[in-house]
């Protein structure tokens, strides 16, 4: 009987010549991705008694929660960082204003196919995009892993997804995720790894195929995985800062679970409040008034999302009393949108653009709504307070709805506009 | 750690996330676990740091603590003094967060059904039994592990101990 991805990689991490689902294995990442929960996880492994970090040259840091520092408790957080950063030696690091890690991951060549990748952020799976097996872990983990280089996994069943046909114009990856998340609940994926076959996905952008990684957290995946193809090894060239071997699953792996899609029945979906899978056709919303709308994040803050979004807004303004925000997901993405006259479309439009990184996502900053008030938001998370107070809603769509939603100062389909 | 645990119950739904029991906006300024205890719960239940008593036990439905990743969601309530949770199924990253706290998370559909907000229960690790007014319920036991670091009261000290530090 052959093997999934998950089963055949773990196995390979562990040193092991195979394992089945169920089994507890300890495994030794190829990368341990932080961002500025680091100092927390530095004070954890301070705890543990070992002065040097076991595998510096594996430790990925980027700054992006809260940047730049909102507050001076924020900016002593990350003072700590850059701090460890020199007394651990730590080479891949990568300070406020580089981008989310998850974007930073992927673009920086740091995630691999075929590697294993620990992440103490639960949208760890995004690095899955390039054919690792990432997953999200907590801090005290995370201080493990600085100590002693491992960790303990369980091996996942496995979710085959397979999407035949492909998507209509104007249907995004974001439409499909949101269409599955909707179909499986938040749930339907819980503790098992999530593997994206078919045309529909080896036709999407490297760009497109990482929405569809990012968020199959709110599906509760341990991780997600697309096979690595004449794309992914295109995107790679030059930026991969190692030797790596793709994994694909065997023909004959066994799946937990098999679902099929037609990409050509997705139209534009939106999550309602409070819960991503809370998510409905487009015309189920529409005409719902909106007081802010956000444009970023590791799920669509990406150069074809913002492409998307000025095709959208080129020529129009934003409606009176709505904020938009534009936050590009890194400083590549900021540099090509800023040479392609997207961020000039934005500005002429009334939109505000802010620095890479995380923005008010969290709640932590850079437009956080009001009470009362409702965001239409890019992002991956629509949860009760999420962006700061509970008295507020949160709608999630793709950028081309965001984008026509702002201009209409309610949720819209682009093409009604 | 204590074989039988005993407490009161808090009991809650389905899909209740990280986000409602540790809001994102303070994970980066409250580091204090005696003020992370007093947003425990805050977006879901405003009454519960308030009123949370030590030992007391959180019985929820489906896919408690999905969301983020954070940690705090985990350690604000054992700083409340949660003395452990049982759920219809827990989100993954907060499971292992939960047990690697050293706070008991149990997965038992059939106890959630039964038990009763407010009620006494008594949780028997070692035996895998929930009593509760209703009956007593079996889980299947913790793996190995999982049994070890909640042993040694969490992955910190439990590495320290395979570390042979301290």
């Amino acid at each position: 009987m052959g093997h999934t991805f998950a089963e055949k990689v773990l196995a390979l991490k562990a040193g092991l010549n195979e394992v089945t689902p169920g089994q507890i294995v300890e495994v030794e990442p190829d990368v341990a991705l932080s961002h500025d929960n680091a100092a927390a996880i530095y004070g954890l492994f301070k705890k543990i008694g070992v002065d040097r970090i076991r595998i510096p040259e594996r430790i990925v840091i980027v700054l992006d929660h809260a940047v730049p520092a909102p507050s001076t408790r924020h900016a002593e957080n990350h003072r700590i960082i850059r701090q460890l950063v020199k007394e651990q030696g730590i080479g891949n690091f990568f300070d406020a204003g580089r981008g989310v890690c998850h974007q930073v991951l992927v673009e920086e060549g740091l995630a691999l196919p075929g590697e294993l990748v620990l992440g103490s952020d639960s949208h760890t799976p995004h690095a899955g995009v390039m054919g690792a097996f990432a997953t999200g872990i907590g801090r005290s983990e995370m201080a493990v892993v600085w100590a002693t280089g491992r960790l303990w996994l369980r091996v996942p069943e496995t979710m085959r997804i397979t999407v035949n046909g492909r998507l209509p114009d104007g249907v995004t990856s974001k439409d499909l995720a949101l269409k599955v998340i909707a179909d499986q609940r938040s749930d339907g994926a819980l503790y098992m790894s999530v593997e994206w076959h078919g045309e529909a996905i080896r036709a999407l952008s490297i760009e497109a195929r990482a929405t569809l990684t990012n968020i199959m957290a709110e599906m509760g995946a341990k991780n997600a995985y697309i096979p690595p193809d004449e794309r992914t090894l295109a995107y790679l060239e030059g930026r991969a800062r190692r030797e790596f071997t793709p994994i694909y699953p065997d023909e004959d792996a066994e799946y937990a679970v098999e679902l099929e899609y037609d990409a050509g029945g997705i139209e534009p979906m939106v999550s309602r409040p409070h819960a991503v899978d809370n998510a409905v056709p487009i015309s189920e919303v529409a005409g719902t008034h909106v007081d802010q709308a956000f444009i970023g994040t590791c799920t669509n803050g990406r150069l074809e999302d913002l492409a998307a979004a000025a095709r959208v807004l080129e020529g129009r303004k934003v409606a009176p009393g709505v904020r938009l925000i534009v936050i590009p997901a890194s400083r590549e993405v900021y540099k090509a949108a800023l040479k392609a006259g997207y961020l000039e479309t934005f500005v002429e439009a009334g939109a505000m653009i802010e620095s890479p990184g995380c923005g008010p996502c969290m709640g932590n900053h850079m437009g956080v709504p009001a009470e009362g008030e409702v965001t239409i938001s890019t992002a991956n998370r629509n949860f009760r307070g999420r962006m700061g107070t509970k008295e507020s809603e949160i709608y999630l769509a793709s950028p081309l709805v965001v984008a026509a939603s702002a201009v209409a100062g309610r949720i819209v389909h682009p093409r009604d506009l | 750690m204590t074989e039988v645990i005993k407490g009161r119950v808090w009991k809650y739904g389905d899909d209740v996330n990280t986000d409602v029991i540790f809001p994102g906006k303070y994970t980066y300024t409250i580091n204090d676990p005696s003020e992370m205890a007093q947003h425990a719960l805050e977006d879901l239940d405003p009454e519960f740091a308030g009123k949370v008593r030590p030992g007391d036990i959180i019985v929820a439905g489906k896919n408690w603590g999905n969301g983020s990743s954070r940690e705090q969601a985990v350690t604000c309530l054992k700083a409340a003094g949660v003395s452990a949770l049982i759920a219809k199924s827990f989100a993954r990253i907060y499971f292992r967060n939960a047990i690697n706290n050293g706070l008991p998370a149990i997965t038992s559909p059939d106890a959630v059904e039964a038990i009763e907000d407010g009620e006494e229960i008594e949780i028997d690790l070692e035996a895998g039994e929930i009593r509760c007014k209703a009956g007593t319920f079996n889980f299947p036991p913790l793996p190995e592990t999982v049994l070890g670091i909640l042993e040694a009261g969490g992955l910190i000290p439990y590495t320290r101990k395979r570390l042979g530090i301290g």
